[in-house]
């Protein structure tokens, strides 16, 4: 039965968190009720991006893109856009500027300049439904592999487009899979690299739940292309619905002949498998991974030799990223001319971020690589919440580092955010405002690397304890300036004696505030004040005089009595009893407290 | 409650429970993630005694077992809550504040990350980025998503599980 309206719900994680399931119920039930269930059906599909303002219902076929829509919502919606053609405006986005609705997303800021070709279909199809992924020319490309191009011609178009692996490092992904189809084995296998343990980002998961199908075809392409028979996916035990989609659609294309033997009558057999992960960061690193699925503790080791000549169990083993996979059959489908003519001179394509922190956009975004940060942050992100001043943005998670104002104009790409002293990363994008501390910042990634560190090696195992304990002490008021050198130099020393790219990167956050925040520190140390008002043990309460009329709310409420002074004198709060906790400033009724 | 206070007594039924799972993987010892993340399913954690079985099962060593469980975060040797309580870390709930929530919940349940109250009813559990960051800060206990939560609004979400 064809269905004259579509109304897509999200259901990623973000909407699902907003109730966006009872969401679906509820416009499920109306439409029954309102007898319009034959006329127009709900689809819960994957991301649409824009968490910041879900849950999101879009109307096909006139588009109509609904905005923090709550399950109270579904009988307005019914009612008036399914039965009667008129959209129910106030569940419209309106236009920061001039607060006018805005009904279709091509019209936004947020999706003007993105263009998506890894999310194509996150949003738009119901990844539950092996179908729909078909009907937007799913399992194509895996056809055109087998028929017309073969293994090396299919390597040949990736090289030609330019891929490049989106798991952080930038590596050619032609390239890796001509190491792993020249390497003779009995077994091979490929694997997908679903860890993602940057703690600001959930595009890998966003695609899995969005589009699990695109990274099945890809895997069976890469299998043929290298002459591996198993896939497995390797993806956080902490990412139940992705897990889930991703089982429902292995056996949808078993059952569809798309996975299993002789797949579409080509003599070839492949088959995939999950493996869990149990959250430790360093498992994304591509030897530490291959050594879980073994089995073991996730520990790094030495490369060479590469996964492609010894991965799994010792076999030539393929590893590619989430993302990097789901570009694949779009650009067998499109070829290799279509997608090189997007993105810089050496980056091609797109990217996707996870665009959160102080902006008013929060969430999922993918860009032409060449765009500027100052696009992705002022026009998709809509600059900084609450009209605060913009200070810096953080890429590459823990392994990357801080981008300051002047940073804003280089266009992204791989080599560029290096230049600038950070990195691509895997698509965190952490925007910061005025009132971030950049040394409690770098302390906060620091404390992350410490937590992750496999403990393998001593620079990263020790040294980075020892930054931490640095850190902790600037912000405390108790750094010397002698400390900021020992800063740089043992960051430096990790830097060039760790074993993997955990350790090789995690000075990173520290050196790059050191550079472009040196004032920061500066007032840290040497004028024991945190510019920001975030380090807590460089605070001061202080009454002022002019406004205290002495009614003695503070004294009573204050935990520690750090407060004296009698009714109808000015108090006064005593610096070294005082323990910061604010309480006299939430209970003084006439703003005669400050905290410098 | 911390890790030494866990004593627990297998029953001869909970033995055969994990027998029964190290067999399903085929008493292989590269399977052992695979068969700590079944049996955490099964029992909610893994205490010493429980490793022992499980090494004996997968014929390997209960320091490989140890060494596994205590790597990685996921796994667990302390029972969870009755209502865990996950608070989201990730870089995005940071910077909107999560350390402060953090605070305001160890301050109110009395207890450090990784602990269970000792009524057993709450544990506090530190995530690395839930995905929602568009709702940052976020907290999550057991199945239930709050989103944009300040410390002020801790105690009213606990008083739910009361
Ligand atoms: C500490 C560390 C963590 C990593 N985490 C991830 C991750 O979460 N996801 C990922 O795809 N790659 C991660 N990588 C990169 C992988 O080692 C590997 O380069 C990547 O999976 C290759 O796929 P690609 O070529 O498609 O990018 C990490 C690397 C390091 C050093
Ligand atoms: S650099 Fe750190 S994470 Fe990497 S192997 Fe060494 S100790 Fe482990």
């Amino acid at each position: 039965m064809a269905y004259k309206m579509h109304l897509l719900v999200c259901g990623g994680t973000g909407c699902q968190a907003s109730e966006s399931a009872a969401l679906v119920e509820n416009l499920k039930k109306e439409l029954e009720e309102q007898q319009l269930d034959s006329f127009a059906q709900v689809v819960m599909t994957g991301c649409f991006g824009f968490c910041e303002k879900g849950p999101i219902v879009k109307i096909i076929p006139d588009n109509t893109f609904y905005t923090q829509v709550s399950p109270e919502n579904a009988g307005v919606i019914v009612s008036e856009h399914v039965a009667k053609g008129r959209r129910v405006d106030y569940l419209l986005y309106k236009n920061p500027e001039d607060n006018t609705p805005i009904a279709e997303s091509k019209n936004m800021n947020f999706y003007k300049k993105q263009i998506r070709i890894a999310l194509r279909n996150c949003g738009i199809i119901n990844p539950e439904n092996i179908e729909e992924y078909i009907a937007r020319d799913g399992y194509l490309a895996l056809g055109k592999v087998f028929q017309e191009l073969g293994a090396e011609n299919t390597i040949q178009v990736l090289k030609d487009a330019g891929l490049r692996g989106r798991g952080g490092a930038g590596f050619p992904t032609a390239i890796k899979w001509e190491l792993t189809r020249k390497n003779e084995a009995d077994q091979k296998y490929v694997v997908c690299n679903a860890d993602e343990g940057d703690p600001g980002a959930f595009m890998d998961r966003s695609i899995l739940e969005g589009d699990p199908h695109a990274v099945i075809e890809a895997m069976a392409i890469n299998g043929y292309c290298v002459g591996a028979t198993k896939g497995l996916i390797y993806i956080r035990a902490e990412y139940p619905l992705a897990i889930q989609r991703l089982k429902i659609a292995l056996n949808q294309a078993r059952n569809y002949g798309l996975l299993g033997n002789d797949i579409l009558g080509s003599g070839f057999d492949f088959d995939i498998e999950l493996r869990y992960g149990a959250g430790a960061f360093v498992c994304g690193e591509e030897t530490a991974l291959i050594h879980s699925m073994e089995g073991f503790r996730g520990e790094p080791t030495l490369k060479p030799p590469y996964p492609a000549q010894s991965g799994y169990l010792n076999k030539p083993t393929n590893v590619n990223n989430v993302e990097t996979l789901a570009n694949v059959p779009v650009i067998i489908n499109k070829g290799p001319e279509w997608f090189n003519q997007i993105g810089t001179e050496k980056s091609k394509g797109t990217k996707v971020f996870a665009l959160a922190g102080k902006v008013n956009n929060v969430g999922l975004i993918e860009v032409p690589m060449g765009i500027t940060l100052r696009e992705v942050i002022f026009e998709i992100g809509g600059g900084i919440k609450n009209n605060k001043k913009f200070k810096a943005v953080q890429t590459g998670g823990p392994s990357g580092g801080c981008l300051t104002e002047k940073d804003l104009d280089i266009s992204i790409d791989y080599e560029n955010l290096i230049a600038a002293g950070s990195m691509m990363g895997s698509g965190g994008m952490i925007v910061m405002d005025e009132d971030d501390c950049m040394v409690d910042v770098a302390k906060y990634f620091l404390d992350f690397t410490v937590e992750e560190s496999c403990g393998k090696c001593a620079p990263c195992r020790i040294g980075n304890k020892r930054l931490y304990e640095l850190l902790d002490k600037i912000t405390k008021g108790k750094g010397t300036k002698q400390d900021l050198e020992i800063l740089q130099n043992l960051g430096g020393v990790i830097k060039d004696t760790s074993l993997c790219g955990l350790g090789q990167s995690s000075p990173n956050p520290v050196l790059s505030t050191m550079r472009n925040f040196e004032d920061e520190y500066h007032a840290h140390v040497h004028d024991h004040k945190c510019p920001s008002g975030v380090c807590k043990s460089l605070m001061t309460y202080e009454i002022i005089p002019d406004n205290c009329v002495g009614c003695t709310a503070c004294v009573r409420v204050c935990p520690v009595g750090a407060i004296t002074g009698n009714k109808k004198e000015v108090h006064l709060i005593s610096a070294e009893l005082c323990i910061k906790c604010g309480a006299c400033m939430e209970r003084c009724k006439f703003d005669a407290i400050t905290v410098n | 409650m911390t890790q030494d206070q866990v004593k627990v007594e297998l029953k001869e039924s909970d033995v055969q429970k994990i027998k029964t799972i190290c067999a399903e993987f085929d008493n292989n010892g590269g399977e052992l993630i695979n068969v700590l993340h079944k049996t955490q399913n099964t029992f909610g954690y893994l205490p010493a005694e429980v490793q022992e079985v499980v090494a004996q099962g997968l014929n390997v060593s209960v320091a490989k077992v140890y060494g596994v469980v205590t790597f990685y975060s996921y796994f667990t040797m302390i029972p969870k809550g009755e209502h865990p309580i996950s608070l989201c870390t990730g870089t995005a709930c940071y910077v909107r504040g999560a350390d402060k929530v953090l605070d305001e919940l160890k301050k109110v349940l009395e207890i450090e990350v990784g602990e269970t109250t000792a009524d057993g009813k709450f544990s506090i559990n530190c995530l690395r980025c839930v995905g929602a960051c568009g709702l940052a800060p976020v907290v999550m206990v057991g199945d239930k998503t709050y989103g944009r939560v300040a410390p002020e609004m801790i105690k009213g979400i606990l008083e739910e599980y009361q």
